[in-house]
């Protein structure tokens, strides 16, 4: 039989595809999960730590958002709820792999090991990013929406090159999904082969927008299949199962596989940042029912029903989360000391010389004004 | 396309590349491949990606059996998406490579818009100065080639009004070579526009990058009476437009930009205050175009020297036309003489 399909056109369709149900490693009550599928459940030591993290990063996402009430803070998007998603997705990477981040990744910048402080220098307010991208392998948070998912495209198609044992992982939210740059990105990444995955944080709402108006694919994973892109579709609550599909699709781009797109249904409990009102646009009923999906309850409840957490380890990592939260306050409660002549600085490689000029009269200008008046 | 390309040098070797036994002509497409070709040559980050760039070697031969000669993973054509193009080389820069970019047409690289202005020109910025950049753009502008709609666009504007951006324009095959090495050595991003007008156009030369600096302007042709600025695909023009002028008795100093940002001060209102008069032309519509700040900054540095207000022959502030009009549209010579004109001569002025 001849065929009509163009080289490289291949049949295979059905491996690409997302299953219908999310897959998930532990119910919402804390037992087994009824659906695994592929995914493994992480060692104990693993789940311990997604468990610390996840505690200590709402812990910080809490008081980043009184800060923003405070006035120390000058926006924060919450990601509360999607905690879950934040931690696995960053214990999930190897020392060497890249994250790359949106605004409301904070708690996943944290848990990569970035300082809270530096972690939250841009949301505070200043120009930079606050942290040397190359230290963590974390890219600066990206503002606009998907963008970021190309820089990881091309970073991870760039250790392939150079023959670099390397990943990338891009984190990006339901309304994100109908930005051009995301096709685009995953295209590239499938035609390369580039050593990147694809965490869709599916928390239902684009600010406002809700997912049915944002899209009308039966699920954000199976659009994995018209780039040729395989994908899972997970329960985004689970830490377990985000960590395991998150290393899955690590270890797939390590050996060579290429991409992988997950999305992972989940939450924004709090409204899009601080200076938004979600009453406007969602029922306080439907927040109640995502409160009683908690990720950090339904770790927890697994941990102490497999007697891997007691109340001794409990208190300890909420004494160590209240720690973290007063070193936050204090370190953020100081005024943020800024150089007006750093603006110039960091444009080019060089300033150019009406850079230096501008400076220079930027300089004399507050100069003149520090002046006492004669 | 095959003239005027020197001997092939060893593909990943770090030597510096072999130069040409001595004057040649040679096109500025060809200078250009040969660019290309040298800097993949010397500096293994390098590579070239972008629409058609590998097998066909672009819709104007720049990068000719490039990939051939240096392989499928230093030269590669991409799918067809300019905000991935752009947004992905960004990411490989952060991972050590030197990317060098083609955008097939000026107009054709607007989806990429963002990529460029939003993070190819801040994150060196957005990062106090840890994330370099150094990605070349390359993007064929300009008209003069009866190109159909889309493919005739001077975008220059935009990107001069980019901090973080480097922008410049070779105006001659010698210069298109050395920019463009300059370029991919230089460690911010830069935009580097070919006027397409001129890929054919000859010139014999050595093919160096030593000579004037990445941001300098060169005097093309000095003068006494006038300076006339240009960049691109109106070098040609300015320098044709000089050599008329003699007749009329002007003595026409033209200055080629090469760089338009950021931006010769220096030679420029060296000139300016000497000769007390000058000229700026480009294709691009005039109105909120590059010459309105060539204008500006002179004025203000050398209104005292100033003979005549400062002019600007630009394109109409008109879509760029279609074939059948652009002789219309363009700047011609006739057109600069005719501005020259106007620039208040007294008797005994020149």
């Amino acid at each position: 039989m001849t065929t009509l399909a163009h080289p490289g056109e291949a049949a295979d369709t059905h491996s690409l595809l997302p299953t219908a149900e999310p897959l998930q490693l532990i119910g919402q009550d804390g037992r087994p999960g009824g659906n695994p599928g592929t995914l493994a459940m992480p060692a104990p030591a693993i789940l311990h730590d997604l468990h610390r993290h996840m505690v200590l990063g709402r812990r910080f996402d809490a008081q980043a958002t009184a800060l923003t009430k405070q006035g120390r803070l000058a926006v924060y998007p919450s990601s509360r709820g999607q905690d879950a998603c934040q931690v696995g997705a960053a214990l999930a990477l190897r020392d060497q792999d890249w994250l790359f981040p949106t605004y409301r990744d904070s708690v996943a910048v944290l848990s990569r090991g970035v300082p809270a402080t530096e972690t939250l220098t841009l949301l505070r307010g200043d120009w930079h990013c606050g942290y040397d991208p190359y230290e963590y392998r974390v890219a600066p948070h990206c503002t606009p929406l998907a963008t970021n998912t190309l820089h990881a495209v091309g970073l991870a198609h760039a250790a392939r090159l150079r023959k670099q044992d390397q990943a990338a992982l891009v984190l990006l939210g339901d309304g994100a999904t109908s930005e051009g740059d995301t096709h685009e990105a995953l295209n590239f990444a499938a035609v390369w082969k580039a050593p990147v995955v694809f965490l869709v944080q599916n928390n239902g709402y684009a600010i406002s927008v809700p997912l049915a108006k944002q899209t009308a694919a039966p699920t954000l994973a199976a659009k994995g299949i018209g780039y040729g892109v395989p994908s899972l579709l997970i329960d985004g609550n689970d830490a377990a199962a985000v960590y395991a599909a998150v290393s899955a699709g690590i270890e797939r781009a390590a050996a060579g596989g290429g991409p992988t797109l997950i999305e992972a249904i989940t939450y924004r409990i709090e409204a899009h940042t601080n200076a938004d009102d979600a009453t406007r646009y969602r029922a306080s009923e439907e927040v109640s029912a995502w409160l009683e999906r908690d990720p950090i309850t339904r770790l927890e409840a697994f941990l102490t029903a497999g007697g891997l957490l007691d109340d001794a380890a409990s208190d300890a990592l909420a004494a160590e989360a209240e720690q973290l939260a007063e070193d936050v306050r204090r370190q953020l409660n100081t005024d943020v000391s800024v150089d007006p002549a750093e603006m110039f600085e960091h444009v080019y490689a060089h300033p150019t010389a009406a850079l230096e000029r501008q400076r220079a009269a930027l300089l004399a200008e507050l100069a003149e004004q520090e002046e006492p008046a004669s | 396309m095959t003239t005027a390309v020197s001997p092939a040098t060893t593909a990943g070797s770090t030597s510096k590349a072999t130069p040409p036994p001595g004057p040649a002509p040679v096109t500025m497409a060809a200078a250009l491949n040969q660019a290309l070709a040298d800097s993949l040559a010397c500096d293994e980050r390098v590579v070239v990606l972008g629409e058609d760039v590998g097998t066909l070697g672009g819709v104007f031969r720049v990068t000719d059996g490039l990939a051939a000669r240096f392989g499928d993973d230093r030269v590669f054509d991409t799918p067809l998406a300019e905000s991935a193009i752009v947004g992905t080389a960004i990411g490989m820069a952060m991972n050590g490579l030197v990317p060098v970019v083609e955008m097939q047409f000026d107009a054709f690289a607007y989806p990429a818009f963002e990529q460029v202005t939003s993070h190819l020109a801040k994150l060196r910025n957005r990062t106090r100065g840890r994330l370099a950049l150094p990605v070349v753009i390359r993007a064929p502008f300009g008209g003069g080639i009866g190109g159909v709609e889309h493919h005739s666009d001077s975008s220059e504007a935009y990107y001069t009004h980019t901090p973080g951006l480097r922008v410049v324009a070779p105006g001659t095959p010698a210069d298109a070579y050395r920019l463009l090495r300059q370029a991919i050595g230089c460690p911010d991003p830069v935009i580097f526009l070919e006027p397409k007008r001129r890929y054919w156009s000859k010139e014999t030369a050595i093919l160096t990058q030593e000579g004037p600096p990445i941001d300098r302007a060169v005097v093309r042709r000095p003068g006494r009476d006038v300076t006339l600025i240009a960049y691109g695909g109106m070098v040609a023009t300015a320098l044709e437009a000089a050599e008329a002028a003699v007749e009329e008795g002007w003595d026409v100093e033209v200055i080629d930009l090469r760089s338009l940002s950021p931006f010769d001060d220096e030679t420029l209102t060296t000139s300016v205050r000497r000769t007390g008069r000058a000229l700026i032309v480009h294709e691009a519509a005039g109105f909120g175009g590059y010459g309105a700040e060539v204008a500006a900054r002179l004025t203000e540095q050398c209104f005292h020297y100033l003979e005549a207000p400062i002019l600007r022959v630009a394109g109409f502030d008109v879509p760029y036309p279609p074939p059948h009009l652009e002789r219309f549209h363009l700047p011609s010579t006739d057109r600069i003489l005719d501005a020259i004109g106007r620039l208040q001569w007294e008797d005994g002025d020149a």
